[in-house]
């Protein structure tokens, strides 16, 4: 079992997104850091995309303001190194297909790897598409991660069945962002994942509150949290680890 | 060339196309591609489609043989497609009638579009009044503002226009938002897209309803001459008034086929959108293609006089085309596209849009060069009373609409 698996064993996992370099290298790394000390179980680092189009405004803001600030692949590839300094915990990207595929898919998961990452998402490469990338990161060691959504039905057991690492289950139709209320049967759609995989199935989008974690961390083996820090990092600026902490520690102890 | 029609069918143009695009979708691009392989081959839609284009949307659409300008070049003889002429005054109408009447068969209630200069915005909100759909457009804000009355033109015929106020506030910005919008509501509305781009099946279906430009202009220009033209010519920003300009023609090898692309202040210059003199290849927007980018796969802001070429990719069918060699593809400048606008207006008493002036300024370069005995058939893909503004702002000539 790859260093995903950590994450999942005897717990419900707490899954911590953040845009790298959002709003800089420095405080971005600080960000992390004080996710990861606070008590995440896996961290997603976003690589700033120009044009995120499964993200609501709040993560593409943080996009534009990462790469505002200069903000590379190659220094994401960096401030993974310089986290694997001090922290072990399972790490993998989420960004989308052009930033992997323009970089060069085998350079890119080769350098990945060596920066210790763990796995990749990339939500605007789906099922069909996925041996434009699964093979070189599967030669580095990477996860290929997969995703399943409140529409894909009949595609559910196929995609969970090849699944690596762990499943993102989207919880809502539309884009990231912070959400009063979920209304997907995500029931049924654990159940049917869990009779085609063991691989752990994680529940991300909209989630922001300590009672939406509680109520999804008892349906699924994690939950994702990913918009409601962005906006806690667009709020707070330097002194956003300190905000970021108590935040990660009211939903670590709520799943 | 069958090869091109069978790789079309896979959804990929040799290694361009593909359905890159978020799982969300994945379901309905799957239902869509299904219906579209239903629909194209019913009698009965075939027939209704048939019949809007004959009396809703004017066509067959006029292959004009342009004397004054023939004879002012002094070179090959120039025939324009007259797409400007048809209802909502540009080759937009071809696909969307097409779209929302398979919208309307799938079941849905409601549709979704970008636009850059508006023509496929104005367009699709005609189809959606004609169909009785809701219709929600998608432009960015600069274009809301270089393009206002067409945002008024599209609010009167019924949609709502949302002003996308991200990225770089352009043609692209619109996609997104549009795509963002589909992702949070698929069950009863369909994206229309404009272009011969995104994930399959839109580059084929948009192909498909374009492709009646070629098949009219091919027949009409064997009426006229005997003969096939030696060159077609067509504007190119996603593509789509050029694939269907050439695709009847793309068997016809020694049939010539130019896209002529926004090169803005000049290809050299950071300001421009000349995707295939300055792209490379990439992901985004739903398909493998050529795209304007840095290093890293952040796609590049473009720049173009004309909204509707101001796009930073281009159609995977083009890419193809221009990969084998059976297309080529030219870059035009913002003054030579103002220049032929100007031109065609005063030689022939036709405004084209500034898009189609594209077009134009290459068949301003070629045919003097051209045998008397040679033909040139140049698209106009649209009329241009709404860049009028515009190009007088260009000239120094304040005009307030």
């Amino acid at each position: 079992m790859s260093r995903i698996g950590n994450a999942f064993n005897n717990k419900k996992a707490f899954i911590a997104f953040l845009t790298a370099g959002d709003p800089d290298y420095e405080t971005s790394l600080a960000n992390f850091k004080a996710v990861i000390e606070a008590g995440a179980d896996l961290i997603e680092v976003g690589i700033p995309f120009s044009d995120p189009i499964a993200e609501g405004p709040v993560i593409q803001e943080a996009d534009i303001r990462a790469l505002s600030s200069g903000m590379t692949t190659d220094k994401v590839f960096q401030l993974v190194k310089d986290l694997r300094k001090d922290y072990d915990l399972p790490i993998v990207f989420m960004t989308y297909a052009n930033p992997v595929y323009h970089y060069g898919a085998d350079k890119f998961f080769k350098n990945a790897s060596e920066a210790g990452a763990d796995g990749i998402i990339i939500p605007d490469c789906p099922f069909e598409e996925r041996g434009e990338f699964e093979d070189s990161a599967a030669k580095y060691g990477m996860d290929f991660i997969s995703m399943i959504a409140p529409t894909s039905e009949d595609r559910i057991k196929t995609i969970a069945a090849q699944a690596k690492g762990f499943i993102y289950v989207v919880s809502s139709l539309g884009v990231t962002g912070v959400r009063s209320s979920i209304t997907t049967d995500l029931d049924s759609i654990i159940k049917l994942i869990k009779e085609a995989t063991d691989t752990p199935a994680a529940i991300g989008f909209g989630i922001s509150t300590p009672e939406q974690a509680a109520t999804m961390s008892k349906k699924a083996d994690g939950v994702i949290v990913g918009s409601a820090m962005v906006r806690i990092v667009a709020q707070y600026g330097k002194e956003a680890p300190a905000k970021l902490s108590e935040y990660v520690k009211s939903i670590k102890n709520a799943v | 060339m069958s090869e091109i029609l069978e790789n079309a069918v896979k959804g990929r143009f040799g290694e361009f196309g593909g359905q890159y695009i978020p799982e969300t979708l994945m379901n309905e691009i799957h239902k869509l591609e299904a219906a579209y392989e239903h629909y194209k081959n019913d009698p009965e839609f075939v027939a209704e489609l048939d019949k809007l284009n004959r009396e809703y949307a004017g066509r067959p659409s006029l292959l004009y043989y342009a004397s004054k300008m023939t004879r002012d070049l002094g070179g090959a003889k120039i025939y324009l497609k007259r797409e400007d002429l048809n209802h909502t005054g540009s080759h937009k109408i071809n696909n969307v009638l097409g779209q929302v009447l398979l919208a309307k068969k799938m079941g849905k209630t409601r549709v979704i579009a970008e636009t850059g200069a508006g023509q496929h915005g104005v367009a699709t909100a005609t189809a959606a009044a004609l169909m009785d759909m809701e219709c929600e457009i998608f432009m960015g804000e600069e274009d809301t503002i270089r393009q206002s009355l067409n945002v008024y033109r599209m609010e009167l015929l019924g949609a709502k226009v949302h002003a996308v106020k991200t990225g770089t506030k352009v043609l692209k910005d619109a996609v997104n938002e549009a795509m963002r919008e589909w992702t949070s509501r698929v069950d009863d509305t369909l994206y229309v897209l404009g272009s011969v781009m995104g994930p399959h099946p839109f580059p084929t279906i948009v192909r498909d309803f374009q492709s009646v430009i070629s098949k009219e202009s091919r027949a009409q220009i064997l009426e006229a001459e005997g003969k096939l033209p030696d060159v077609v010519i067509a504007c190119v920003g996603g593509g789509s008034n050029a694939i269907g300009s050439f695709y009847e023609y793309i068997k016809d090898e020694e049939v010539k086929l130019i896209g002529c692309e926004a090169a803005g202040l000049g290809v050299d210059n950071p300001k421009n959108a000349a995707t295939m003199a300055n792209g490379s290849m990439g992901i985004f927007h739903g398909m493998k293609s050529l795209f304007c980018q840095d290093e890293y796969g952040q796609i590049a802001p473009v720049y173009s006089i004309s909204a509707g070429l101001d796009y930073p990719g281009i159609g995977p069918e083009h890419a193809y085309l221009a990969s084998i060699g059976r297309a080529q593809y030219v870059p035009i400048t913002d003054e030579e596209a103002v220049r032929a606008f100007e031109y065609l207006s005063k030689t022939e008493g036709i405004i084209p849009a500034i898009e189609s002036s594209h077009a134009v300024a290459h068949v301003m370069k070629i045919a003097p060069n051209m045998p008397k005995d040679s033909i040139i058939v140049c698209t106009i893909s649209g009329r241009g009373d709404k860049d009028v503004a515009a190009i007088a702002r260009y000239r120094g000539v304040e005009i307030y609409e």
